[in-house]
């Protein structure tokens, strides 16, 4: 998908621009995880995000840019079949001769910078009220060193997914500008994982009777977390266009209303179906809904019309708040921030939405071989990854961490310290 | 029975490249595509069938 066409300076200095929005999407996902979980534990959320921010591009920098280095030189690469398979980067160690490179490949690795860090928040909202901070910081390192850097050099780096369209004629090769598969797929499977191993909090599931539900503690943060993310997103996607599809800067404005659109229309179904399922409006699946329209717009934003773009997030939309219910009623998933309906079955929906909609021959196929290698070889490998990981750094606090919540165990202070904290039933 | 089910996914995953690299015809890829995300999906079916087995583990 990348190609070696160096950018304009105008192309340049708004990808910069978008760029620098971009982290705003991290500070909305950090506010949404927040206050989607416990109040006891909203200062360790937040100061784990950090930690979490900073161990990913630190594991980054350190290891992982050397694999994902889009298209700096002609990567590690093997002859199969008649064709070439580029299957990893071969970037310097720590940006040695950096100011020197091509100015697309400069912004690619700022890209990737954020788009790490963005991805390893995930599954730490999945983990809310339960994973330890080392774990966290762990898991956002393991994730920045090795699954991420791979992923984004295949689909961005001109790897075998990029390139599916020159070797195997299928479309322009697998698309994905803003980061639908290799940040909310991977951050969403990796929060799947991590639910798997950490299990749910104590008293969610109840030996008799339905799940207890658990609101998050301040719908204020998951709401202006909404707002925030949808500036970030924006830069997300518009960098994307421009760094890795070669937009048009006639094609820019539309991408933003994609993007608009994509989410305006999932909050409205979300909003729509909670209405009709509860009878009111229900605030966290509604900014779910929000985020799910965001995250499917993340791969089609720039490939499809506006139309187009509201039909994907009208779906995702709909599909947010009854997708939670049966992960949480049927399948016993304790996910507090909703990342596996909001980053990871969106993700893989706008992915599909950008090669259904997509006029180049083979494009659908193309997203489908991109969704097959995530699905059946990066998800077994990252679970696999983070299972060892858990018996050198266990991810699940001790049983007294839980009951006196994650702020005083591991910070020794609270986050509202005023606060009267309330008896907790599910202990009884 | 989790690890089963994750055993079974990359077995998907071979199926879609074998499917890229035996079939050219657009037609026959698909088809062979789909198989290998259908295994990929049964994989993950017996893998989420694995935890609801285990879920006694966590329930308090």
């Amino acid at each position: 998908m990348t190609t070696q066409i160096e950018l304009s300076s105008g192309s340049a200095a708004l990808a910069t621009g978008m760029l620098l929005l971009a982290p705003l999407a991290l500070a909305g996902v950090a506010l949404i995880n927040t206050g989607l979980g416990r109040s006891r534990s909203a200062a360790q959320a937040m100061l784990g995000s950090l930690a979490i921010v900073s161990a990913a591009i630190l594991a980054f920098a350190l290891v992982g840019a050397m694999f994902a280095a889009p298209a700096m030189e002609a990567g590690h690469s093997f002859h199969f079949f008649g064709k070439d398979w580029n299957w990893a980067g071969k970037g310097p160690w720590l940006f040695s001769g950096f100011p020197a490179l091509p100015l697309r490949t400069q912004l690619g690795i700022l890209f990737e910078f954020l788009a790490v860090a963005l991805a390893a928040l995930i599954p730490w909202g999945s983990g809310a009220d339960r994973l330890r901070i080392a774990a966290g910081t762990s898991i956002a390192a393991l994730l920045a060193a090795f699954p991420f850097p791979i992923l984004a050099y295949w689909i961005w780096g001109g790897g075998w997914l990029g390139t599916l369209g020159s070797q195997f004629g299928l479309g322009v090769g697998f698309i994905d500008p803003g980061g639908a598969g290799s940040i909310h797929v991977l951050g969403g499977f990796a929060a799947l994982a991590v639910i798997w191993i950490t299990g749910s909090r104590r008293g969610k599931f109840p030996r008799e009777g339905l799940s207890t539900a658990m609101p998050g503690h301040n719908a204020i943060y998951v709401l202006f977390g909404c707002v925030i993310a949808l500036i970030g997103w924006m830069g997300f996607n518009l960098a994307g266009a421009l760094l890795w599809l070669d937009a048009n800067p006639e094609r820019l404005a539309v991408v933003v209303i994609n993007t608009l659109m994509a989410a305006a229309a999932a909050f409205a179904a979300s909003f729509a179906v909670t209405r009709l399922r509860f009878g009111k409006p229900d605030a966290s699946l509604c900014a779910n809904g929000w985020l799910s329209g965001l995250v499917a717009s993340s791969a089609c934003a720039a490939a499809v019309t506006p139309l187009q773009s509201l039909f994907a997030g009208l779906v995702a939309g709909i599909a947010t708040p009854l997708l939670v219910e049966v992960l949480e009623l049927a399948l016993s998933i304790d996910d507090p921030s909703g990342a596996l309906t909001a980053h990871l079955a969106s993700g893989l929906w706008g992915l599909l939405v950008a090669g259904v909609f997509s006029h180049h021959q083979g494009q659908l196929i193309a997203q489908l071989v991109g969704i097959a290698t995530i699905l059946g070889l990066v998800f077994p490998a990252v679970y696999l990854l983070l299972a060892l990981l858990n018996r050198t750094v266990p991810f699940r606090v001790e049983p007294d961490g839980e009951r006196i919540g994650m702020d005083l165990h591991e910070l020794g202070g609270a986050a509202y310290p005023e606060f009267v904290v309330h008896r907790d039933d599910s202990y009884r | 029975m989790k690890y089963a089910g994750l055993a079974v996914m990359p077995t998907g995953f071979v199926l879609t490249l074998a499917a890229l690299l035996l079939f050219p015809g657009p037609a026959t890829r698909a088809v062979f595509i789909l198989c290998g995300i259908a295994v990929e999906v049964l994989g993950f079916g017996v893998a989420i069938r694995g935890h609801m087995l285990s879920r006694g583990d966590f329930r308090s």
